[in-house]
């Protein structure tokens, strides 16, 4: 490393030396020498520091070059001075070599120990010529130091510099002073380049006791001079400071000193030359390497260096750099002058200087870091700042890079002190700098200056590297490649057809066979079209008739019937004849054959007969419709009085002979009647003979009846008179004796007694011939030609001229125009694509058309359809009149066979006509005949033929058959076997199932396993075959459930994501389910599942506390239903939930908007700025703020002097107040969440605290949302109580010393505000009411009597002012604004909405109701839930005036709990269940109470109203309002009081409507508080109505029950209820205080237990004072402090809470006893009155 | 609860630039919406960018690259972070209104993503509350930007689209596919990592 350094240091000193032009040989032999001599002394660490020295020594002629270079480029008032420092450098060179030379000599005689220069220096700067002389005498005279010499030597370089630069200074001065281009040089320097000097002398050298006693001395020398300086110079600097203070800093700084240097500088030139002298050389060159190798400032030093560094900002980096610089350049200055040691003396102290500066750099630098930079990293909120404050920001963060160009020291440094080398003068190409403005570059520079490698971004001609300039002069684009990416090109490819399609008769397209079907569409007529006439109707109609008549005729089926009649006949006669003949030829069985054969005959005959009978009816009735026909064409041609059809009906009448005829006919008839007789008495004979057996079975019957009853009647008489005559004759005897034994003929004879008697038939009548003939003639009549009549025969003919179209009438004309504009023609679909369509034609005027044109096809598709579409045209554009579906020819229909056919279509397009056109589709009549209307459709036939071609050759265009695989249906009935069997299959499934059984097909046969499939049941065997009798929607569906149902519900996790996404309660907000089953608490689901058991046992129980849950159970239930029913509308949302969008402003608010912008402004008046709400979520830290601000009416503690129990009894008799003594000492307890905060202790009975109590908020599972927080069902307890000092000094002896109380709080009212009132109204904020007890033992209630004020009833009430605020404050629930579903009229509703909205524009902050939601989650008007209710009879007792009954309804109603409806109904503010809901649930809102007692109010025939409005502490309420005479009476119905409306202290804030069954009457008054309105409903200007005479109350039907039923309270179950909350809380008390003894005082419990239910008596106020005289007398020897508690009861907790909040039980101490009583009050249904009486009880001393 | 089963996913990237023709000065404000199963671990789930002018070259394009670092901590990739940008800038009068809503979900695969998101406002329900809003330049808004990240209560709306924002991520994922979710291609998930990186083996201390 040392080799190297040493040769780069040779390379640099050639350099240097040709560019200085000097060359000094002595630099080298000296270096060479210390080399030398130190290897000598063989000391490792003066080599080592030899090779340090040298490294920076070449360093540093490295920076003197860059250096050098960069001045001798400055332009700068310098090189005015160039040609001045030259000669100077002359002078100083020569000086220094002589120097040397004289060092040389006196190397020998080295000496140790060093003079602080920069003492000296120091001094000298401080204008103390005599000191510094005295100091350097010492110097020479004393010692001759290295140290010397190199002051010496620095000195030479200070005046050297000052000659330099003294004439620069002053012109600065005096011109530019910003400008710091030209240096002034030496102000610091001295102090910082000595500092490093010493420490190695110290450190290195062995201090020898001479350089000790020197130093000391020096020390001491330059410490006092340096006290001296440092004053002189601060004065001094004082002035110049005042008069610089505006001047650039490092003006001031550098200023000074430079006027000292200056003097300094002469007085000691004298001295350097004579120090110079001896020098040694060598020593001092040993001295630099050693003192570069360590550096540590001595204490002196540093002292130094601050006492003369007491400039403003002495350790500002910046300064001292430039400081630094300054040197460096001034010591190449001296460089230049060639001198060696100087250079390296230079180098040296550069070196040190460069250490110190870092140093100094770094240090400040680091503190900035851990300040700024690298501190704690702080995580915060993005946060807007306005913009002063930006701007202050801005300022820290952002700079502004200078303009100006960066100062030549600043650059110098960067070169290191190097001479810039410029590359291009050198003959380097550089290229061209792009041109960049001066500004830029100097801002880029700057920017750069301030960077850490900021060497780097400069080049060694000190200017930026800045890369050539990339921009060519010329334009030109980048060369375009001629061969593409590969992977772009494009190939071609020849189209592949694809190969194979199964609906290509062959295949594909290619290899085609020629195949041709021929269409042959002849004509097309109509049989009905929406242009025929009403003649053409029956034109067409006759038409039909002839045609079906010439049908018949042509069959002729009469006659051929006739002639069968006829051969039957003679054939049956002829076999009667055979018969008779041959009768004894024949055997039994041939005759028999033969009558059988005759039998047959006669029924051929019969069936035949009647077949003529019907063919000949047939013909004949339509013989007359064609006539009849005829008759209506001929009328409604005359009536029409034109002809439209050609149709023409002729009858040819065959004149006949009558005489034949009649024979004809009677021959006909009487065969006729001749065959009817014999068959009727065929039958008559069968009758006959069934009849006549019958009877004779009935005779028989009948006999043998008569028979039995003779045989019973005579065993009666022969068994009475048995004895008698026993003796009688043998044979009477012995029938007896026969008939004896015989019980069972006697059950026969019994039998055949009850046999049902045989109907006998009736009698078959004769044949009445006559009747028979008379029928045959009559039906012959009805059709037969009469004998004697012409036979007809009609013959249609179409000769009838048609009438000019120019005579017929204008709506004739215009049909026929019609028909002739409307044109007709047909498209051929082949595979429902069109393929050819024939010409239009026009329609004739018979409605016929002849296309007459064959189209041939040829095909390359297998057939599917052939289909043609009539299309009519009138004027523009075709419309699809009917599809017609012909069949494809079978593959032998050629073109040469086939026959034309008719196809039917019929069309159900609707079309009318204004003319005579009938149209289609609509109802039309024949007019005059009124035989109802008729109503056609367009119907017709179209004579058309599709067939196979035959081309020239003959052959048959028909696709080969055998590819039949290929075709369609092969296709289809891969899909389906159905299809492939055909129609019939597909009409019957069950059919096919049997087919496929009888056709015996394998089942296991591929080819049939689509039918077998089709036709499988789950059983899969062949004999169940059948069809499926379901289908599936989603097959695939359970593909892709990636597991089964089952899977979910075992699956923890699965099952609580389940249920989370539902919104289960318990669900709804858990965070993190965990990935892993068995990650999940084991009793995640206990609760949950605990809640459904119990819903599912639901029992009704006696205990009235499990009635209670029971009925909670139910609630929950309602309102699970309820919240289920509207959560799927809660997540409907609409565009004002997602957007906020301003409406569009009317013109109203325009103009006050405006007026506002003109408002005087008032910066005293206070206005409450609305909070801006927080979105959930980010909230964390909740907190309710209360401010409590004072308490009034305290009570005041009654002196304890007077002993025994203190009551408010006989106030007037209370001690006196002695001034001092304490009356009370209240303080506020706020207990919420179970954390309590109180405020400090006031004094006396009007206490102000001006308190705010931070109270910390939790939300259940941290959730914030508003969902989650309406549900919080936390109360607000604050609690009034009295800090007693009790005195428990046990010693009396030191009583004077030592004070030792004990402090007791005694409960003297409270109040509860649930939590979810503070939500709901954002803030609470008003004075309330405390609920004290009625007698608050040892406390006495209103003005001191001193004050002589009568008491108030107000002043019975202590009242607390408090405001509550939730911080941040959260979001409220959005109200549902949901129109729910109603059975109330739509006119009501909507009339309702318009009155809500007129009102609420005049008065937006008012509640206005209408209508409010039920139950059931429906709309109900608010006036159905009013009606007369009667309450439960049994609560009067003894009350007897009306105004007591009231209170005692109002007591009853307010026993009922209450809980707030968010709670009940999450989400849904504002249900009103009815009376009996309300009941049964015990539990409800304000709404719900108020509306009971309305009820019961208008029971008692009081004029009653309910009260919409606002009250505290309960925001929007519902209050009741009864008038009593010249008065109106506000009622709580939640805490049963009643107010005046005059009495300031009513609770109800303000009113906004009045509603009753009869109307809603809405506040329009200016003012709300009731004091202040005006009651008179009939008004208008004070209440508007909702029901007005325009709108009138149509009677709306109350929604209330008929009555409510009460069900009686079980007494003992109150009784035990009662039981069991007094063992509770005395076990509660005694856990509360489990650190002492509680004991129980029995005697003062049992006289509570007796006052309690005169309290209930006395609903709730004070008792008789005998009461409390008693209690008094009985405790004279206690203190007692207590209060009864009242309340509803809804569950055990809040009782316990309640007397928790009292503190009854914080008495620290043994010696208290306690006494509680509870009494429970059963009001009817179940609604308890609760009485907890609790008083702790000291024993007075 | 055991550490096994959570993943972590770490969002690093910026807001880098958005398109917004016709517009200047924008600022951006950006919030992450996540499941109920997603926690922050660290960084900042909303911030609020500087405003920016666009630049004045064809581009026209506004650069913040504010920086977006974010650590979520879950057991469920159900609900997977969202982020959702929403821009505000003057507008003619001065007044600050909002010019474009945008949401991207947090790339699911680790690595560096750059998305492009589209951005839109809402519309005005009529041309006069349209007219009215530019007036006084309250345009329509979304009461909650959140509504943004799901699919509930979005049909009732109309928006214009109104420029673009980009948007870099980069995506760290710890522990997914230990829990069983596979994101990567299976090449891609096995790298090799060469055996002398690490703390232990580099580091020849020179003098």
């Amino acid at each position: 490393m040392a080799d190297k350094k040493k040769k780069t240091k040779r390379l640099i000193e050639n350099e240097e030396d040709e560019e200085a032009g000097v060359t000094n040989p002595s630099m080298d032999e000296e270096a060479e020498a210390a080399q030398h001599q130190s290897g000598g002394e063989s000391s490792v660490e003066q080599v080592d520091e030899t090779h340090e020295a040298e490294s920076l020594i070449k360093d540093l002629k490295t920076k003197h070059l860059s250096k050098q270079k960069e001045l001798s480029k400055v332009k700068s008032p310098k090189e005015d001075l160039a040609k001045e420092l030259r000669t100077i450098k002359q002078q100083s060179r020569d000086k220094v070599d002589e120097t040397i030379r004289q060092e040389e000599a006196e190397l020998s005689a080295t000496e140790d120990g060093t003079v602080p220069m920069p003492t000296e220096e120091e001094e000298l700067g401080e204008s103390q010529p005599t000191d510094s002389i005295v100091t350097f005498a010492e110097t020479t005279t004393e010692l001759e130091t290295e140290e010397a010499v190199v002051k010496k030597l620095k000195r030479k370089k200070e005046k050297v510099e000052e000659e330099e630069v003294l004439p620069l200074k002053d012109e600065d001065e005096e011109t530019t002073k910003k400008e710091e281009a030209p240096p002034p040089p030496e102000t610091v320097p001295p102090p910082q380049e000595e500092p490093p000097k010493p420490p190695p002398q110290e450190d290195v050298k062995t201090p020898r006791g001479l350089k000790a006693s020197m130093k000391a001395r020096l020390r001491k020398a330059k410490e006092e001079a340096a006290a001296e300086a440092e004053q002189e110079q601060k004065e001094e600097e004082k002035k110049e400071r005042q008069l610089k203070r505006d001047k650039d800093k490092k003006k001031t700084r550098f200023d000074q000193p430079e006027v000292d240097e200056a003097e300094l500088e002469e007085k000691t030139r004298a001295f350097k030359s004579r120090l110079k002298k001896k020098q040694p050389l060598e020593e001092k060159f040993r001295m630099e390497l050693k003192s570069k190798g360590v550096f540590m400032p001595t204490a002196e030093e540093a002292f130094d260096f601050f006492t003369h560094d007491f400039e403003p900002e002495p350790e500002e980096p910046k300064p001292e750099v430039e400081e630094k610089e300054e040197e460096e350049k001034e010591e190449e200055e001296e460089k230049k002058e060639g001198e060696e040691e100087e250079g390296e003396e230079g180098e040296g102290e550069e070196d040190k200087k460069k250490k110190k500066e870092k140093e100094e750099d770094e240090v400040p630098l680091m503190e900035d870091v851990d300040e700024e930079g690298y501190g704690f990293y702080a995580v915060r909120k993005a946060e807007y700042d306005d913009t002063p404050e930006t701007a202050k920001k801005e300022a820290e963060k952002l700079y502004y890079p200078s303009v100006t160009s960066v100062n030549a020291e600043e650059k110098a440094k960067i070169l290191h002190d190097k001479q810039p080398r410029f590359l291009e003068d050198e003959g380097f190409y550089v290229g061209t700098r792009p041109k960049i403005s001066g500004w830029n570059v100097n801002k880029m520079e700057n920017r750069l200056i301030k960077e850490l490698h900021r060497e780097k971004w400069f080049g060694e001609d000190g200017r930026m590297i800045v890369l050539p300039n990339p921009l060519r002069p010329t334009p030109s684009r980048p060369p375009i490649p001629e061969e593409q990416e590969p992977g772009l090109e494009v190939q071609y490819r020849k189209a592949i057809m694809h190969e194979f399609d199964s609906r290509y008769i062959d295949g594909s397209l290619d290899n085609a066979g020629y195949y041709q079907l021929d269409v042959d569409i002849n004509s097309l007529s109509f049989s009905h079209h929406h242009l025929f006439s009403r003649e053409h109707v029956l034109a067409t109609r006759l038409s039909q008739l002839y045609e079906e008549y010439m049908d018949r005729q042509k069959k002729n089926m009469a006659e051929y019937l006739s002639e069968k009649l006829k051969a039957l006949k003679l054939s049956a006669v002829h076999l009667k004849d055979h018969m008779a003949a041959k009768k004894s030829e024949h055997n039994y069985a041939d005759r028999s054959n033969f009558q059988k054969r005759l039998q047959d005959y006669k029924d051929e005959i019969r069936r035949a007969r009647a077949l003529r009978d019907k063919e000949e009816k047939t013909d004949r009735l339509l013989l007359k419709a064609i006539i009849k026909t005829w008759k209506d064409i001929k009328q409604q041609r005359e009536k029409q009085k034109f002809i439209n059809t050609p149709l023409k009906l002729q009858v040819i009448t065959e004149e006949t002979n009558k005489e034949f005829d009649l024979t004809q006919w009677k021959l006909e008839i009487e065969d006729e009647l001749e065959e009817m007789e014999e068959e009727a008495t065929e039958i008559y004979n069968r009758k006959k003979t069934e009849y006549e057996e019958a009877l004779k079975k009935h005779a028989e019957q009948v006999k043998a009846k008569e028979d039995a009853r003779v045989r019973i009647h005579k065993r009666s008489r022969k068994q009475s008179t048995k004895g008698s005559r026993a003796s009688l004759g043998s044979k009477a005897s012995k029938h007896s004796a026969e008939n004896e034994p015989n019980p069972e003929e006697e059950a026969k004879d019994q039998e055949i007694l009850n046999e049902p008697e045989i109907e006998i038939p009736d009698k078959p009548e004769e044949f009445n011939k006559e009747q028979a003939r008379k029928d045959i003639i009559a039906k012959a009549k009805e059709i037969r030609r009469r004998p004697g009549e012409p036979k007809l025969y009609p013959e249609v003919t179409s000769t009838q001229p048609i009438t000019e179209a120019s005579k017929c009438p204008r709506g004739e004309q215009q049909r026929r125009n019609d028909v002739s504009k409307c044109e007709m023609f047909l498209k051929v679909l082949f595979n429902n694509k069109e393929v050819s369509r024939t010409s239009s034609k026009p329609l004739t005027q018979e409605f016929k058309l002849n296309f007459g044109q064959i189209f041939s096809l040829k095909i390359v598709q297998w057939p599917e359809s052939i289909t043609y579409q009539v299309y009519e045209t009138s004027g523009f554009g075709g419309e699809i009149i009917c599809e017609i579906n012909s069949s494809i020819p079978d593959s032998s229909v050629t073109s040469q066979s086939v026959q034309l056919e008719n196809l039917d279509f019929s069309s159900d397009h609707r079309v009318n006509h204004g003319h005579e056109g009938v149209g289609s589709g609509v109802p039309f009549s024949f007019g005059a005949k009124n035989e109802g209307t008729e109503t056609l459709y367009t119907t017709g036939e179209l004579r058309c033929s599709v067939a196979w071609a035959i081309n020239d050759q003959g052959e048959l265009l028909v696709p080969p058959s055998t590819q039949e695989q290929g075709n369609m249906f092969y296709a289809m009935r891969k899909m389906d076997p159905v299809t492939a069997i055909g129609a019939a299959g597909v009409v019957d499934i069950q059919k096919l199932a049997k087919w496929f059984e009888d056709s015996r097909l394998d089942p296991n046969d591929p080819a049939n396993a689509d039918l077998v499939y089709m036709l499988k049941s789950k059983g899969g065997e062949s004999a169940l075959l059948g069809p499926k009798e379901f289908f599936r929607l989603e097959q695939l569906q359970e593909e892709f459930n990636f597991c089964d149902d089952e899977a979910i519900d075992e699956n923890k996790r699965f099952r609580l994501i389940y249920l989370r996404d539902s919104e289960v309660t318990e669900f709804k907000n858990y965070k993190m389910i965990p990935l892993l089953d068995r990650d999940i608490p084991r009793d995640t689901f206990a609760e949950y599942e605990k809640k459904k058991r119990e819903e599912e046992k639901y029992k009704e129980e006696k205990d009235i506390e499990s009635h209670r849950a029971a009925v909670s159970k139910f609630m929950q239930r309602v309102r699970e239903q309820v919240i289920r029913r509207f959560r799927l509308l809660a997540h409907q949302r609409r565009l004002e939930d997602v957007i906020n969008e301003e409406a569009v402003p009317n013109i109203a608010l325009l103009g006050t908007s405006v007026l506002k912008l003109t408002e005087r402004r008032r910066p005293l008046r206070v206005e409450r700025k609305e909070r801006k709400k927080v979105v959930p979520q980010t909230i964390d830290n909740v907190k309710i703020l209360i401010n409590i601000n004072r308490a009034v009416y305290v009570p005041r503690r009654v002196a304890a002097s007077r002993g025994g129990a203190m009551t408010a009894r006989e106030p007037d008799k209370a001690v006196k107040n002695i001034v001092g003594e304490t009356q009370v000492q209240p303080f506020i307890e706020v207990m919420f969440q179970d954390v309590f905060l109180h405020t400090e202790v006031g004094d006396g009975p009007n206490p102000s605290y001006n308190e705010e109590l931070e109270m910390p908020f939790k939300a259940p599972n941290e959730d914030y949302t508003p969902g989650n927080l309406q549900t919080v069902t936390d109360n607000i307890y604050l609690n009034l109580f009295d800090q007693v000092l009790i005195d428990i000094q046990e010693d009396d002896r030191q009583r004077g010393t030592t004070v030792h109380q004990r402090i007791e709080k005694k409960w003297l009212g409270g109040l509860t505000i649930p939590f979810s009132t503070v939500y709901f109204n954002g803030k609470i904020d008003g004075t309330f009411k405390l609920n004290k007890p009625p007698v608050l033992l040892g406390y006495t209630q209103g003005p001191d009597e001193e004050e002589g004020t009568s008491l108030r009833s107000n002043e019975e009430n202590t009242y607390l002012s408090v405001f509550m605020t939730i911080e941040p404050p959260l979001q409220p629930p959005e109200p549902m604004r949901e129109r729910f579903a109603t059975t109330e009229d739509e006119k009501l509703l909507q009339y309702a909405d318009n009155w809500e909205k007129t009102l609420n524009a005049k008065f937006s902050d008012r509640e206005y109701k209408t209508t409010v939601i039920d139950v059931n989650g429906k709309t109900v008007f608010v006036t159905r839930y009013f009606k007369a209710l009667e309450p439960p009879p049994d609560i009067f007792g003894s009350s007897d005036t009306e105004v007591k009954k009231m209170e005692v309804v109002a007591r009853y109603v307010s026993m009922i709990p209450s809980v707030s409806d968010s709670v009940v109904f999450p989400g849904l503010c504002d249900i009103w269940s009815t009376c009996d809901q309300f009941l049964q649930m015990m539990a409800g809102d304000e709404e719900e109470h108020a509306v009971l007692l309305a009820n019961y109010f208008l029971y008692m025939k009081k004029i009653t109203w309910l009260i919409i409005g606002k009250g505290i502490p309960e925001g929007p309420t519902a209050y009741v309002m009864t008038e009593q005479e010249n008065d109106y009476w506000i009622w709580n119905a939640g805490t049963g009081e009643h107010f005046s409306y005059r009495d300031s202290y009513c609770p109800l804030q303000s009113i906004s409507c009045l509603i009753n069954a009869e109307n809603i009457w809405a506040n329009v008054q200016q003012y709300e508080k009731p004091a202040q309105m005006n009651f008179d409903l009939s008004q208008g200007a004070s209440w508007r109505s909702f029901f007005t005479r325009s709108f009138p109350n149509t009677g709306i039907a109350s929604y209330q029950p008929e009555r409510l039923y009460y069900k009686p309270t079980n007494k003992n179950a109150v009784l035990d209820l009662q039981e069991k909350i007094e063992t509770l809380l005395k076990n509660k008390i005694m856990e509360w205080r489990s650190r002492l003894i509680t004991r129980w005082n029995r005697h003062c419990t049992q006289i509570m237990r007796k006052l309690l239910p005169v309290l209930e008596e006395n609903l709730g106020h004070s008792p008789g004072e005998q009461h409390l005289a008693e209690l008094e007398s009985t405790f004279s020897a206690y203190k007692v402090s207590g209060f009864p508690i009242n309340m509803p009861y809804n569950e055990i907790n809040p009782i316990v809470d309640a007397v928790f909040s009292t503190r009854v039980h914080a008495h620290d101490t043994s010696d208290v006893e306690f006494a509680l009583a509870v009494y429970i009050h059963p009001y009817p249904n179940d609604v308890l009155s609760v009485w907890v009486y609790v008083a702790s009880l000291i024993r007075s001393r | 609860m055991s550490q096994s089963s959570v993943f972590l996913l770490m969002v690093g990237g910026q807001i880098e630039s958005a398109e917004f023709p016709d517009f200047d000065d924008i600022y951006c404000k950006y919030c992450f919406t996540f499941g109920p199963d997603w926690l922050v671990t660290s960084g900042l789930d909303e911030g609020l960018t500087q405003v920016t002018k666009k630049s004045r070259d064809d581009r026209q394009q506004f650069v913040w690259n504010f920086p977006l670092d974010i650590t979520f901590k879950t057991t469920n990739p159900f609900g997977w972070p969202q982020l959702i940008v929403h821009a505000y800038g003057i507008d003619a009068f001065g007044t600050d209104v909002v010019r474009g809503y945008g949401v991207t979900h947090v790339p699911i695969t680790p690595g560096r993503h750059k998305i492009r998101i589209p951005m839109f406002v809402p519309e005005s329900s009529s041309q006069l509350q349209k007219l009215t809003a530019w007036i006084l330049g309250r345009r329509p808004e979304y009461v909650d930007v959140r509504v943004l990240a799901q699919g509930e209560g979005r049909e009732v709306t109309r928006v214009r689209s109104q420029g673009f924002l980009t948007v870099s991520f980069n995506v760290v994922m710890k522990d997914m596919k230990k829990l069983g979710y596979d994101v990567i291609p299976s090449e891609m998930s096995t790298s090799v990592i060469p055996e002398s990186v690490g703390p232990n083996s580099g580091g020849t201390t020179e003098t």
